[in-house]
């Protein structure tokens, strides 16, 4: 059975099925990633002083992830393009360079952005306790300049026994004091060969940075999980259009491939939209 | 800007079709470029204090609704599109603007918020 509508408009909405069907789609997803980007908003105004972490993200790559997805937006508008003057060609190549955008924004995602973290470690300490470890907080000096106090200890986990945490402390809190320290750094600081001893007494909680660490955690791993595995089923539905699968259909209809290739890219550009507002609020602010 | 028109059969309106295109190949090319700029200026804004954070998110909020505005008006071809697209965005608008009012309602019910 021929499917109607795949390359002529309908009468009555003027448009062929596959782009309404893929805009209702698209507004499924708004929903979809509205529902999480206020469930993030709610949870940080909530927050308590000092609990929500400000820095612990690689800015430099996420900037450069950020510029991955938009090159492969511009790509992949070129890709459709090309098709639209029958340059099949030049479509093979654009849609070559969107995936391959795509598979190194998920390798940097995978690879590197997510293991680095749950390398890392931080303890929060009891409120009771924290004086206990001003050396490492710097919270006299911070309270006298209108700061939100710090009460986590964060780093490489070097070793624990049963009562005690050593820590190799990360550079905030290696030199609390230094007021190069109260904002983020755009290139991010190694961890310092300076130890810290934590008694496990002292620790509210202490885990690696896993959804598990903060509600800050939790949401980004939420959030651009879900946005990566968008990612990757564009990365799949680009690939089937890339294959020599499509050039029988481009061969037999050029527009019907031209046109899945616009509700793709769709599809595709609402990922970096949504991108768009990811990095800021989790990276930058 | 207008959508690019459907292929002509005709091979000598095909010129001046493929014309018409590269209009909005060059318009796409710009879009790109724009956003690669804005994204290194909201990097940028994010390491200038505009007094409180309140306001740094204020204006990395607005940067980003410029940009996501731009991705949706040109590579999204939302600058113009048929009427049925816009009324689905309408109601999706609509809805959305649902889910953050639920945030409002909650920040003023729930007497723990600061």
């Amino acid at each position: 059975m021929e499917i109607p509508y795949t390359v002529s408009t309908r009468p009555d909405t003027g448009l062929w099925n596959a782009k309404i069907g893929i805009w209702l789609f698209l507004a499924s997803e708004v929903m979809l990633f509205g529902a999480l980007f206020s469930a993030y908003i709610f949870l940080r105004i909530d927050a308590a002083p000092g609990t929500w972490p400000h820095g612990l993200l690689n800015v430099p790559v996420g900037t450069m992830n950020t510029a991955i997805l938009i090159l492969s937006s511009v790509t992949v508008v070129l890709a459709w393009a090309a098709l639209k003057m029958r340059r099949y060609r030049a479509y093979w190549w654009y849609m070559l360079a969107t995936i391959t955008c795509g598979v190194i924004f998920l390798t940097v995602k995978l690879a590197y952005e997510w293991p680095q973290k749950f390398e890392h470690f931080g303890a929060y300490i009891k409120p009771d306790a924290l004086a206990k470890y001003e050396k490492y907080l710097g919270n006299e000096r911070r309270l006298e300049k209108g700061l939100e106090p710090r009460i986590e200890i964060t780093g490489h986990l070097h070793s624990q026994n049963a009562t005690e945490y050593e820590v190799a402390l990360d550079p905030v809190n290696a030199e609390p004091d230094n007021p190069q320290m109260d904002r983020p750094h755009f290139i991010p600081m190694p961890v310092t060969d300076k130890i810290a001893t934590i008694e496990k007494a002292d620790v509210q909680r202490a885990t690696m940075f896993l959804p598990t660490h903060s509600a800050y955690f939790a949401s980004y791993f939420t959030i651009t999980g879900l946005h990566g595995l968008h990612v990757l089923g564009g990365v799949l539905v680009f690939t089937y259009m890339w294959l020599p699968v499509s050039k029988k259909l481009y061969q037999r209809n050029p527009e019907h491939l031209a046109n899945r290739v616009e509700v793709s890219g769709l599809f595709w550009h609402f990922v970096d939209l949504v991108w768009i507002f990811v990095f800021p609020l989790f990276y930058l602010l | 800007m207008n959508n690019p028109p459907d292929i002509s059969q005709d091979p000598k309106e095909y010129e001046e079709y493929a014309h018409g295109i590269q209009k909005h190949v060059r318009a796409y090319l710009m879009v790109g470029a724009l956003l690669l700029a804005f994204t290194v200026i909201t990097v940028a804004l994010s390491y200038v204090h505009f007094g409180t954070d309140k306001a740094n998110i204020a204006i990395a909020m607005l940067v980003a609704t410029l940009k996501a505005g731009a991705v949706a008006a040109v590579f999204m071809h939302l600058a113009a599109e048929k009427r049925l697209i816009y009324r689905i965005l309408i109601f999706t608008g609509f809805f959305v603007m649902g889910l953050f009012w639920l945030i409002l309602l909650a920040w003023y019910d729930y007497p723990i918020f600061h």
